[in-house]
């Protein structure tokens, strides 16, 4: 049981975290979509290796999560990226690879891979 | 001073020597002098310093054409068609590169563009199973302030009513209209019920399943509002076990929300209490038939029962009951929050705010969109669903599945809300959308439905369980090219009859995408009574394979695949089908590489 007080406290965190346009020093959301179409897709074996491969590398300031379906169930499994200072990096058709692959060059070296992304589709 | 006609410069920096440049360099020194072209044609190392991320990359004066991903074997190609040819090799060109104009997020793709979210706000972007980022999208400030403010109940029914909300799963109803009769309906104990019909049962469906897997929060606290409103403390949700994911999203939301105080007892302090439970159905399309469903929670067997009374007078357990769909629910709590106002300036004049389509069949796009109510068809399928696909012609789309009718192209921009779909013999449905090209053949399409509610009828009543059996049989017989034109008057007369005396929807909407084909797309019907033939070629009985000899290369790929060995002839020599062996699987035509073998 939570009172009004305490509900305001967990929505005011909540908010920050959910910053569509995170502001410097916030932690970077990666999320994936895993809703039944995400999940028919593949996205479990995607959502367990991010979370593995940010673990292995320590990176304190990643966190992984999931969501529901956004819509664009032809692409699943996709897999959000929303950091500090940069647009959000839509990426799409992902796969443990592709994902492992994702933690070493956008989450890591900080270069977003551009042939996963939404754009580089089809 | 030697005088070339054309410099060759090979990038051998550190990336492009990585892919072999030094290869191509050398390929290309061995073919200049096998051509001859040594003294016309200079070739030399340089740092390109540019597109090396696609190297090797080989630039070629005086035009200044810039080759990326040249390999050795690249090397003829350019040497004869760009130096000596003077054409440039498209295939090499070096292209803009994905980062600089790439769309990289889903915002700004075409798809959402004509897209407004509100029962869809939360979903792909919260974590369905964290309460906490519920919260943060304003989840439970609603329910919150309702009960602190202790809002008198009328407040709340009437801004539904000012909303202009109408039932989302399909019929219409005005939700505020339903909300009031469960509030106004006296209940001997006091007892009332909200109940959620989660039993999404259209072929072709899934937006209510994408609502609970994506953001469950938010029908519970739209329910436990409701109870609120109407005076109810106890809730059921009706969903189907087939729905595994988002029966366990529920049931964790639910424990959540338990643990939060926000269901249960005494709610926040203020002494409203309401308790939410789940209710697995087996998967039978009438369950989701609101009287049906009703007597399935109390655990009897599925069946419809006549209305009046209503089940806001007399339903679960013969007590008030407010039944709504997963869709409905999820545009309350918006509406509580930003006001009836808002949420009417959205849609047409009778439809407002606005409806999730679930995007299938022959479409670019698959997937779930939310638009505004009013939207034509073409701005779903062309904008937001990219088109047909292979270049394909746009036949009809169907709504509403098994109780909708077909929009054939002619209609393509109609606005689409509720009244105008009834109108054009279909209706909005839960929000399947079926796209249809030129390769469906409409008769079939009509048989596939009803072949569909043959399988669904419960049987109580027998206008359904006789009726929907013999129109099937009649497109069937029509499908087999032993149909009469008697027969069209035959299945106009049952559709009438069935839609007048069936006992419940499911058997009342039934003739519907029989109907609107046969409105729309009376021709197909009568080529294949008059002239035995199907346009689109998919009725088996009535199609033929053959061989176009033209085309035929004699490589036997058919007869090789063909299951029944109906096929036979000579290598190199035309083949030719048996049709009296053919079992007309279709396996031919799509080996064959040359298109030689056709249907009709």
């Amino acid at each position: 049981m939570k009172t009004r007080e305490e509900l305001q406290e967990i929505r005011e965190a909540a908010k920050k975290q959910l910053d569509p346009h995170p502001k410097a020093g916030a932690k970077i959301r990666v999320v994936v979509g895993m809703a039944t179409c995400g999940i028919a897709a593949g996205a479990r074996p995607v959502l367990d290796t991010l979370m593995r491969e940010v673990a292995r590398h320590h990176l304190d300031d990643v966190v992984v999560t999931q969501t529901g379906c956004v819509g664009v169930c032809r692409l699943e499994p996709i897999v959000e990226v929303y950091a500090p200072g940069q647009e959000k990096v839509t990426y799409v058709k992902m796969t443990a690879k592709r994902a492992a692959r994702v933690v070493a060059e956008h989450l890591i070296n900080k270069n977003v891979v551009a042939r996963y992304t939404i754009g580089a589709a089809d | 001073m030697e005088l070339y006609s054309a410099h060759i410069l090979v990038c051998t920096c550190e990336k492009c020597a990585e892919r072999k440049s030094l290869q191509v360099y050398q390929e290309i020194q061995r073919q200049l002098k096998e051509k001859g072209l040594e003294q016309r044609v200079a070739v030399m190392k340089t740092e390109a310093a540019a597109s090396c991320d696609s190297g090797p990359v080989v630039l070629i004066y005086p035009e200044g054409t810039a080759y990326v991903q040249v390999k050795p074997a690249d090397v003829t190609q350019m040497l004869e068609e760009h130096v000596m040819g003077g054409r440039v090799v498209e295939r090499l060109l070096h292209k803009a590169h994905p980062d600089e104009s790439a769309v990289t997020s889903l915002d700004e793709m075409q798809f959402f563009k004509h897209q407004k979210r509100i029962a869809l706000r939360n979903c792909g972007i919260i974590n369905p199973e964290s309460i906490d980022e519920y919260l943060g999208a304003d989840g439970y400030t609603a329910l919150t302030r309702i009960l602190t403010e202790q809002t008198p109940p009328q407040e709340i029914i009437d801004c539904i009513k000012g909303s202009g909300l109408r039932g989302r799963g399909g019929a219409g109803f005005s939700t505020g209209m339903k909300w009031q009769f469960a509030a106004d309906a006296p209940s001997e104990d006091g007892v009332k019920y909200v109940c959620c019909n989660a039993d999404e049962g259209d072929p072709g469906a899934f937006m209510d399943r994408s609502v609970l897997e994506g953001d469950p929060h938010t029908i519970l606290e739209a329910m436990t509002i409701a109870g609120y409103a109407i005076g109810a403390s106890q809730g059921y949700i009706y969903i189907r076990a087939e729905y595994p994911v988002a029966v366990k999203r529920l049931q964790h939301a639910i424990e959540q929300a338990r643990d939060y105080g926000l269901i249960g007892e005494n709610i926040l302090g203020s002494g409203f209490t309401f308790q939410l439970e789940l209710r697995l159905g087996a998967g039978a399309f009438v369950c989701g038939e609101e009287t049906a469903l009703l007597v399935s929670i109390e655990g009897k067997r599925g069946e419809p029962r006549s209305r009046p009374p209503f089940p806001a007078v007399k339903g679960l357990n013969q007590r008030p009951t407010l039944l709504n769909n997963v869709e409905t629910y999820a545009n309350i709590t918006w509406i509580l929050n930003h006001g009836a106002q808002a949420f009417a300036t959205i849609g047409t004049e009778r439809s407002k705010g606005t409806k999730v389509f679930a995007l299938g069949g022959k479409i670019v796009n698959t997937g779930l969109v939310e638009i505004p109510m009013g939207t034509t068809l073409r701005t779903i399928v062309e904008d937001i669903g990219g088109g047909v696909p292979n270049g394909k012609k746009f036949k009809a789309a169907q709504t509403g599945g098994p109780s909708g009718g077909c929009i054939p192209a002619s209609l393509i921009d109609t606005p689409i809300d509720y009244d105008n779909l009834v109108e054009i013999g279909s209706m909005m449905g839960s929000g399947g959308l079926i796209v249809m090209d030129e390769d469906n053949c409409m008769v079939d399409i009509a048989k596939f439905f009803l072949d569909f509610v043959v399988d669904e009828s419960c049987g109580k009543c027998t206008p359904c369980r006789i009726g929907t059996k013999r129109l099937y049989d009649l497109l069937d017989k029509i499908t087999r090219g032993e149909g009469e034109m008697e027969d069209l008057d035959t299945i106009e007369e049952l559709c009438y009859h069935l839609k007048s005396s069936a006992l419940c929807a499911l058997g009342q909407s039934a003739p519907n995408p029989v109907l609107s084909t046969l409105t729309h797309f009376r021709d197909e019907y009568e080529a294949h009574i008059l002239e035995k033939h199907c346009p689109a070629g998919i009725c088996k009985s009535l199609v033929n394979f053959w061989i176009v000899e033209e085309k035929c290369k004699g490589c036997g790929l058919c007869a090789k695949n063909c299951p029944v060995e109906a096929i036979s002839g000579k290598l190199r020599e035309p083949y030719s089908i048996d049709t009296q062996v053919c079992i007309k699987c279709g396996l031919c035509e799509s080996q064959c590489r040359f298109n030689a073998v056709v249907r009709a």
